[in-house]
């Protein structure tokens, strides 16, 4: 079990199996978008929320 | 022997749909690459690198670092799912609408101006309710219901005021009353996948912004329109959301070129990213233009 710290508010966050590096997870806490940049060992950093030109 | 192919697919993060199409690669022993929007770059001279690639499937989500980059891939002659061409159209709603004009696709009355005044001048004349739309943005982002002269006016001086230059063209349609949903068909090539209803309380029906997914049966009208529009704009991997308008039937609202299906995928039970991955096989399998092929 991979956990990780919420940079935002220091929730413990569990990751999910077959998380990926570049993948987004919401914290279960403070609802901040964390983008995963690392799994061994696992980090996160806040992801930006959206900008102007962002969709599909 | 033809050598193995090799595909890249460029993105942003990591949403649901890349990890369903990178799973869907896997899964068929392809070999690619994830290409990291924000570390990769390009250096003009030198398309060697790029052009190890057969075809490269653009994910960005943002849509000038994917034009952009869609647009030097296909002058190094890589290329690409979907093309510049079709990033280009699709990624400007008022582009959209132009190009569907000329083809005779049904579409939301829309008029456009380039000046608050103008707009203003523009709404007046059009009635109220009109909604305005940046012409580029998704995810329902900053479109506004204008409702009365106060309301148009106030709208436009904060586009004019806090807007970048976009902003500054004023992209003004109907009012459409649809029945609480919108349609989002899933085009692959010459074929509709499949296509879901978004369901919604608020007249903003996007996912995005919390719309249910509900399956939509396939009609020879839905078929027939949505391959008209995909072929208007180039063709590819495209998401054509449709509304049903209560004068005009079914209207084409917008064409999205890097589609997500997080909804349609589990609600319609069909693989879009396997058929995706499919689709993006057979572009590389028609052979790179690379000029600087290895």
């Amino acid at each position: 079990m991979t956990t990780v710290s919420c940079p935002e508010c220091a929730a413990d966050i569990t990751l999910d199996e077959g998380t990926e590096v570049n993948e987004i997870i919401v914290c279960p806490d403070c609802g901040v978008d964390l983008e995963v940049t690392a799994l061994d060992p696992a980090t996160v950093e806040m992801a930006p929320m959206e900008e102007e030109d962002w969709g599909e | 022997m033809r050598p193995r192919l090799k595909i890249g697919v460029l993105y942003s993060r990591v949403r649901v749909e890349e990890k369903w199409i990178f799973a869907a690669m896997e899964k068929q022993g392809i070999d690619y690459e994830r290409l990291d929007d924000r570390k990769i770059h390009f250096d003009l001279d030198n398309p060697t690198p790029w052009c190890t690639f057969d075809v490269v499937l653009e994910r960005s989500i943002s849509y000038n670092s994917g034009l952009y980059a869609l647009r030097i891939l296909n002058a190094f002659g890589v290329p690409t799912v979907n093309t510049a061409a079709v990033a280009e159209v699709c990624g400007d709603k008022l582009t959209t609408s132009a190009i569907l004009s000329q083809a005779g696709v049904p579409q939301p009355r829309n008029v456009v101006a380039f000046t608050p005044e103008a707009a203003l001048d523009a709404i007046e004349a059009f009635g109220y309710p009109v909604v305005l739309k940046p012409v580029v943005g998704s995810w329902g982002r900053l479109l506004a219901k204008v409702n009365d002269r106060d309301a148009a006016e106030a709208v436009l001086e904060h586009k004019s005021t806090l807007g970048s230059v976009q902003h500054s063209v004023f992209y003004i349609q109907e009012f459409i009353k649809k029945p609480g949903r919108d349609i989002r068909a899933i085009v692959v090539g010459d074929r509709v996948l499949t296509a879901i209803y978004r369901k919604s309380e608020h007249w903003i029906t996007n996912t995005a912004r919390s719309g249910e997914g509900e399956i939509c049966p396939i009609t020879p009208e839905i078929e027939t329109l949505c391959l008209k529009a995909a072929s208007a704009v180039g063709g590819g991997l495209l998401a054509v959301d449709l509304v049903e308008h209560p004068d005009k039937g079914l209207v084409v609202n917008e064409i999205n070129h890097t589609m997500e299906f997080h909804s349609a995928q589990p609600v319609s039970g069909v693989n879009i990213a396997d058929e995706i991955v499919n689709y993006v096989v057979n572009v590389a399998s028609s052979g790179s233009k690379c000029f600087n092929r290895l």
